[in-house]
């Protein structure tokens, strides 16, 4: 087990433990970036699919897994992104400046939302996040003029300092142009938890009344993460769109809103690190369902066999094991299976057990 | 000088009067303490402090401030801290994150400068740490510094939460029960920090508490409150010895 021996205050406040873990982290960046010289086209593809998946998945963490808001209803925000972004494109706004409007305008369009929200708490929230997502539909639908409506939109690629950036043309820019989006939102994020907006969003989703207590506006904060949360996602649909090529008002169903916080409560509630992994498992599952079915299917003799639903039935099921078996999703598991080699062989199986306590005080609702 | 001003306050929920027309006053650098039997309203005043509870009538003055007039969230702003009977702490987060949140009242930077962590917000860091380690050394945490709050002992987090408040920086701390579920060891470690929160850090504590030995021994005066009003108001030895407070607890000789 390695123990930094700390001596000033820096070396808490910096995002990494100490200069292996740094290193660590430079390494892996430099691999992914470098993965147009050792990926295939095909799973290039999935590289850049996983990662859009990511920042969706990033967006959506801040505000349910560090403030404690359940949203099923990120799908809309997506498409409000993806749609913004190719409006202002198709208005003739340069790519550069029309994708960062994106996020902000999806941002506004949270704030707006959350608004009358603030008021909902739990399973109540859900239910309106989850009524704005199927009510998105129609939104696009009915505005037609913009967004195409039923017939959609189709988008080529975008041109960033002279350079086409297109997702089949060129797909190792456009790999590199998501990758950079990755790593800023990460970076942002990391930040946003180590000052003290991060930590009254935490204080939010603990204890209402105690953060209120130490002076938090708990209203202002949730609205904050909704508009950062939103915001993040907007960019994550703008890329969704770029990457697609092509949606309509049915792109963005209300299916991926519950794919997105499934996604997130598999990787893990509450860390950042959660967010890439469920992205991985999400990204990745139905090709490897694809893969299996056809090597079954060979198993008993010849013919791949269609079944309808299988993705989300297995979804269905991984979730339902993460919520009996490991609440703490793929990181909380990460954990402490590093635990375990680093104390080897002291590790005790409540390590990581959490006390539970039935008191609280009176609270107000 | 009196820091906290109660001024013909009432409260009621529907029918029940958990407040009735009480007034008082806790001076400046004094331990105040509210005694009083299970559903006097001692924890219901500390919320009204708090605005949690609207008054239905009279005053609530804070160090010139109308504190009637602020959002819950802006009491702490004011300098009022407080920690809570049944502890509420940010379970999912370490101690010391528990103490940052604390300062989270002297907060000067803004959301941009947070996102790109710049200077500003590097340097607000270093101060909070600062007086975050300050609090940690007076509380004898540091072996928990880094611990998660779930996995922690309760007599461990009821510091924590004395800790947390007196991270705000407060005038005025609110401490709601305690020493309640401390061992008599605790608890006697506890009467000296609120001695030296007084005496140390110039800070004012009103404290709704029921065991006597810890009152006694560090409250300069004493509320002993039954049924939301006022029973006596005075020295431990007065209040202890006063007739309406043995009856509110013992009852009639008959």
């Amino acid at each position: 087990m390695r123990i930094v021996f700390k001596t000033n205050y820096m070396q808490d406040i910096r995002p990494w433990k100490d200069r292996y873990q740094l290193c660590l982290y430079l390494i892996l960046l430099a691999v992914v970036a470098a993965a147009p010289w050792w990926l295939d086209a095909f799973y290039l593809g999935e590289l850049t699919n996983v990662l859009i998946w990511t920042i969706a998945g990033l967006g959506l963490m801040i505000l349910t897994g560090h403030t404690g808001q359940v949203s099923l209803g990120h799908a809309a925000f997506l498409a409000f992104g993806c749609y913004a972004n190719v409006a202002l494109i198709e208005a003739g706004v340069p790519f550069l400046v029309a994708f960062p409007l994106a996020g902000i305008l999806t941002g506004i369009a949270g704030v707006t939302v959350a608004i009358p929200a603030l008021r909902l708490h739990g399973i109540y929230l859900a239910i309106f996040t989850m009524a704005l997502s199927i009510l998105m539909d129609d939104i696009i639908v009915l505005s037609e003029p913009i967004t195409g409506g039923v017939a959609g939109k189709y988008v080529g690629g975008v041109e960033i300092f002279g350079h086409l950036v297109d997702r089949w043309g060129t797909p190792d820019l456009f790999f590199w142009l998501v990758l950079t989006v990755t790593v800023l939102v990460t970076l942002g994020y990391i930040n946003l938890l180590r000052a003290p907006l991060g930590r009254s969003f935490i204080a939010v989703r603990d204890s209402e009344v105690s953060a209120q207590a130490m002076g938090i506006d708990i209203a202002r904060t949730k609205m904050i993460s909704f508009a950062l949360s939103c915001a993040v996602t907007g960019w994550a649909g703008a890329l969704m769109g770029l990457f697609a090529g092509a949606f309509n008002n049915e792109t963005f169903s209300v299916l991926i809103s519950i794919q997105l916080l499934m996604m997130i409560v598999i990787g893990g509630l509450g860390s950042i690190h959660g967010a890439f992994l469920g992205a991985i498992v999400i990204g990745f599952l139905p090709q490897f369902l694809s893969i299996s079915k056809e090597y079954v299917g060979a198993l008993f003799g010849g013919n791949t066999v269609a079944i309808p639903g299988l993705e989300f039935g297995i979804f269905g099921m991984i979730l339902i094991a993460f919520i009996l078996f490991e609440p703490m999703g793929l990181y909380g598991r990460w954990l402490k299976i590093r635990t375990w080699f680093e104390l080897f062989p002291f590790y005790r199986k409540d390590m990581f057990k959490r006390q539970k306590s039935y008191l609280k005080t009176e609270r107000l609702r | 000088m009196s820091l906290l001003e109660f001024e013909n306050v009432t409260l009621k929920f529907g029918g029940l009067t958990a407040v009735d027309n009480l007034s008082f006053e806790v001076l400046e650098g004094e331990v105040f303490a509210i005694v009083g039997p299970n559903g006097a309203g001692k924890s219901t005043v500390f919320n009204l402090i708090s605005r949690f509870y609207e008054p239905y009538a009279g005053s609530i003055r804070f160090d010139s401030h109308d504190l009637l007039r602020v959002k819950p969230s802006g009491v702490a702003t004011f300098g009022v801290a407080r920690t809570f009977q049944n502890i509420e702490l940010f379970e999912h987060a370490t101690v010391l994150q528990n103490l940052l949140v604390g300062r989270h009242r002297h907060r000067q930077t803004n959301l941009l400068s947070e996102l790109l962590f710049l200077p500003s917000a590097r340097r607000q860091e270093i101060e909070n740490r600062e007086k975050v380690e300050e609090i940690i050394d007076f509380l004898d945490l540091q072996a928990y510094r880094d611990k998660m709050i779930a996995g922690l002992p309760y007599g461990v987090r009821k510091v924590v939460e004395v800790a947390r408040a007196l991270a705000t920086d407060p005038k005025l701390l609110l401490l709601d029960e305690p020493a309640s579920g401390l061992s008599v060891e605790e608890t006697s470690d506890m009467r000296w920090w609120i001695d030296d929160i007084r005496r140390q850090m110039g800070i004012t504590v009103l404290m709704v508490e029921h065991d006597m030995g810890l009152v006694s021994g560090v409250s300069d005066r004493v509320l002993a409150m039954a049924d939301g009003a006022e029973l006596a108001l005075g020295s431990p030895a007065q209040v202890q010895a006063h007739p309406a407070v043995i009856e509110a607890y013992l009852g009639k000789v008959s």
